[in-house]
């Protein structure tokens, strides 16, 4: 069969979506296509991930994007309502909002994605650890994670912060360290699920030791799973990271972080209402495009939902 | 090959404990075929997985190529000597690996060194051609992920196969095909089987001798030729023989 | 047998995949009577599905066509859910394989044959575990009472199974679509559960449609066998014919069991043939 197919040519989506990969590589390129047209299936997912590109996007050509410097003040012209000059106004020291929010997209994505590194490995380990080894093991660390789950996050986090000083970095620490204890829940449950299938115990029985069963047979499990986790608590963390800036324990001014720009915007929100609301309503934005993402993500990764 | 005597294994602890085997006792000889029979509960399974290693909470006596096993833990020698297969070939890959990341794992598992060529041999040997080399297991049948499932199995050269219901969760006629490819590698690799099943035809097909197990229990050792002439001691072996008739 | 109770022409059931459709059955042509149906096959055959399209339980993106699907000479193809439900249950009953998956978990056996009666027939409560007690009565177990009030994972799997037929059976249903009933049983319990629906299935003058992987079991059964490959019934013939059948799927099938009274050094192992897939059916006097 394989032969045949080989000898007439073949256009390149038979080759990827082919039942028999010829090579390691088209096998991965075949799975990874398959995903892809899963996830293009899903047209909500789509305009997350456009969104989110064009965020990045923003992010990366901020300087050549934004009209004007975030930190140039005109005080003649504060608090502007949006027009040809402003297209989203000015705040109260006269600084244009797009160009802040330009730039705030650098911090905004610092932010999420330092959290979204750190929190969900933490959580990671932990978990599958506590899975996988049980035991006492198990009791420490769950009651740990307990611990954290029982503090709401945003007053743990406030606490971290006030104890290590406001700063950018502080916060992203804060928030990671609030934020892994569900990673570490859900990975725990997927590894207990795991950890008593047929081709772990045929792992075993190959002689494979502990550490191997947990890092090449337990952690691509797991991964998927908490990959769309992640990706649907963005918007959580985003709120929370602006929610820091809001009170003043996160970025401080003069930088163009979005939580903080609401806050400057919060004494004038009854009679300048674009101050707080364009970042505002850019925080809403990336938010919702990250809750999509995740869903279409879920539809390609989570083996639970997947059709077929 | 195989030395089972006084085996108990049991489930929790008092007073939730849980017997599952009591005094099993019966041995295989080298390059024998063995069945274990009884119905679901019967501990036959149980059985194979203490020996297998994958339980710990049990006593009394194995002794596989003459050595003694304790516990849970085994030695790389044991995994060179024993390896299993087990009943659903959905359930015994790993859904993220490819054919050739299960063989290539369990080669270099057993410090095999010429992998590619190993590969393709074991591929070979279980009946599948190369081109299922880099399949993952959604690719592939029923059958067919058994065939991946045996070969490996076979990748660390054993003596002694554990065959834990191979063929219970597939079609008949792929069935005949796994139950012939069986009968095929014994006779090639001069291996001893001890195969768990629910179906004495099955048993009767690959095995020369069997136990018949009910609840924990063995209740007779007899060979396939009484099994065939439904010659059971034991009430219960012939009220089993004349329900799958 | 004048008008058949269910009479099914040309059934098909589609799924639309990326890869252009698949057509899990292809054209199905059946008439049920009062009698034991069997519908043979091996995974992948589309007997199951063949059932499920039937109860109207195939959910999208699977579609379900059919030239004709009636049930005593009127149309169930695609009923809307609702009248379909109501279907369901009280005229077409299905017993599933495994009765683990299919008993609710947190209510106690008694409620649930309780309700489901309750749903189809009405009537009060008391009226209602009079009929669950003769249901369990009918389905032999011993101290109905006890039974009533025990949680499914409190009972084995042979009484789990009783107790689902029991279920099906409380609203007098004329057609019982039994899919792999006995599968997940022991052999020694299988035979009981089997007379004990074959029982209930006489004497109430059921259509049983019993859909099952095995042919001995289906022969030993039913009245007459479908055997299915590939979405399509390959042949037809009635039950105590099983071993002189003709076509090479099923005689393949047959041979490739080993059996302890004929010792075989190897089994004869199926070759599937493409013509198999679409070869026309030689016309049979039932369809």
């Amino acid at each position: 069969m394989s032969e045949t197919e080989l000898s007439r040519p073949i256009s390149r989506r038979e080759w990827l979506l082919s039942d028999a990969p010829q090579s390691r590589r088209q096998a991965q390129l075949g799975a990874l296509y398959q995903g892809w047209l899963t996830f293009r299936a899903n047209k909500l997912a789509m305009f997350g991930l456009i969104i989110l590109i064009l965020l990045f996007g923003m992010a990366i050509f901020a300087p050549w994007l934004a009209p004007q410097s975030p930190f140039s003040q005109n005080l003649a012209d504060r608090l502007q309502p949006p027009s040809a000059a402003h297209w989203l106004g000015t705040d109260s020291f006269g600084r244009d909002i797009l160009s802040r929010l330009i730039h705030g997209s650098r911090i905004t994505l610092f932010i999420v994605g330092t959290v979204a590194l750190i929190a969900p490995v933490v959580g990671l380990l932990i978990g599958t650890i506590a899975g996988f080894a049980g035991g006492w093991v198990d009791q420490l660390l769950m009651r740990i994670t307990d611990i954290f789950l029982a503090f709401p996050k945003l007053i743990l986090a406030l606490a971290f912060v006030a104890a290590l000083g406001p700063s950018i970095g502080n916060a992203v620490l804060a928030l990671a360290l609030t934020a892994w204890p569900p990673y570490a829940r859900l990975a725990r449950a997927e590894t207990l699920t795991i950890r008593n299938a047929d081709y772990i115990a045929a792992a075993r029985l190959q002689g494979a030791g502990p550490m191997r069963l947990l890092i090449r047979h337990i952690w691509p499990l797991c991964v998927s799973s908490l990959i769309v986790r992640v990706a649907l608590d963005m918007a959580g963390i985003i709120l929370s990271a602006a929610g820091l800036g809001f009170l003043g324990l996160g970025a401080q001014p003069p930088m163009p972080e979005w939580g903080a720009m609401i806050s400057d915007g919060r004494i004038y929100i009854l009679d300048y209402w674009w101050v707080a609301a364009m970042p505002g309503l850019a925080i809403f934005i990336v938010s919702l495009a990250f809750n999509l993402l995740g869903d279409g993500l879920r539809d390609v990764l989570d083996p639970k939902g997947a059709k077929e | 090959m195989l030395n089972v005597s006084d085996l108990d294994v049991w489930f929790g602890d008092p007073p939730d404990r849980v017997d599952a085997v009591r005094d099993a006792a019966f041995s295989v000889s080298k390059g024998e075929s063995f069945g274990l029979v009884g119905e679901s509960g019967s501990g036959k399974s149980t059985i194979l997985r203490a020996i297998a290693g994958l339980i710990d909470s049990w006593s009394g006596q194995i002794e596989v190529d003459g050595t003694r096993i304790e516990g849970a833990r085994r030695d790389r020698a044991f995994y060179k000597t024993v390896q299993m297969v087990f009943q659903d070939p959905y359930a015994s890959l790993h859904p993220r690996h490819s054919v050739d990341a299960v063989l290539s794992e369990a080669l270099r598992l057993q410090g095999m060194g010429d992998i590619d060529r190993r590969i393709t041999r074991l591929l070979e040997d279980v009946g599948l051609g190369k081109g299922f080399r880099f399949r993952y297991p959604h690719q592939l049948s029923g059958g067919q992920r058994q065939r991946v499932a045996i070969a490996r199995a076979l990748a660390a050269e054993p003596r002694l196969l554990l065959l834990d219901e191979p063929t219970s969760a597939l079609d008949v006629s792929v069935q005949a095909e796994i139950l012939n490819l069986l009968k095929e590698l014994r006779e090639e690799h001069g291996l001893t089987y001890v195969m768990v099943s629910h179906d004495l035809a099955v048993v009767g097909h690959i095995c020369d001798r069997l136990a018949v197990m009910q609840q924990g229990q063995i209740v007779e050792i007899m060979s396939v030729d009484a099994l065939r002439r439904g010659a059971g001691e034991q009430d219960y072996t012939r009220h089993l023989i004349a329900a799958s008739q | 047998m004048s008008t058949p109770l269910l009479s099914v022409k040309n059934l098909c059931v589609t799924f639309a995949s990326r890869r252009g459709d698949f057509q899990a059955v292809r054209g199905v042509s059946f008439e049920l009577g009062r009698e034991r149906l069997g519908v043979v096959g091996e995974s992948g055959s589309g007997k199951s599905m063949t059932g499920r399209a039937i109860l109207g339980l195939v959910r999208p993106p699977g579609r379900v066509t059919a030239d004709r699907m009636e049930l005593e000479g009127q149309s169930i193809l695609n009923l809307p859910e609702r009248r379909m439900r109501k279907l369901r249950g009280s005229r077409i009953s299905m017993v599933m394989q495994d009765p683990k998956f299919s008993l609710n978990p947190v209510m106690t056996v008694g409620d649930q044959i309780m309700e489901s009666y309750r749903l189809h027939a009405g009537g009060g409560r008391a009226a209602a575990r009079q009929k669950a007690l003769e249901m369990l009565n009918a389905v032999r177990i011993r101290d109905p009472e006890r039974v009533m009030d025990t949680y499914p994972h409190e009972v084995s799997g042979g009484m789990g199974q009783r107790i689902m037929i029991a279920m099906m059976l409380a609203p007098d249903p004329q057609i019982l679509i039994a899919d792999e009933p006995t599968s997940a049983l022991d052999v020694s319990v299988r035979g009981e559960v089997l007379n004990i629906m074959d029982g209930l299935v006489r004497d109430r003058g059921m259509g049983l449609i019993f859909i099952s992987h095995d042919l001995n079991l289906v022969a030993k059964f039913c009245d007459r066998v479908l055997i299915m490959y590939a979405g399509r019934v390959v042949e037809s013939l009635p039950a105590r014919d099983l071993h002189n059948a003709r076509h090479p799927y099923t005689q393949g099938l047959l041979r490739s069991l080993p059996r302890l009274d004929t010792p075989v050094e190897r089994l004869p192992v199926l070759q599937r043939e493409e013509s198999w897939r679409s070869g026309e059916l030689d016309p049979s006097p039932e369809t």
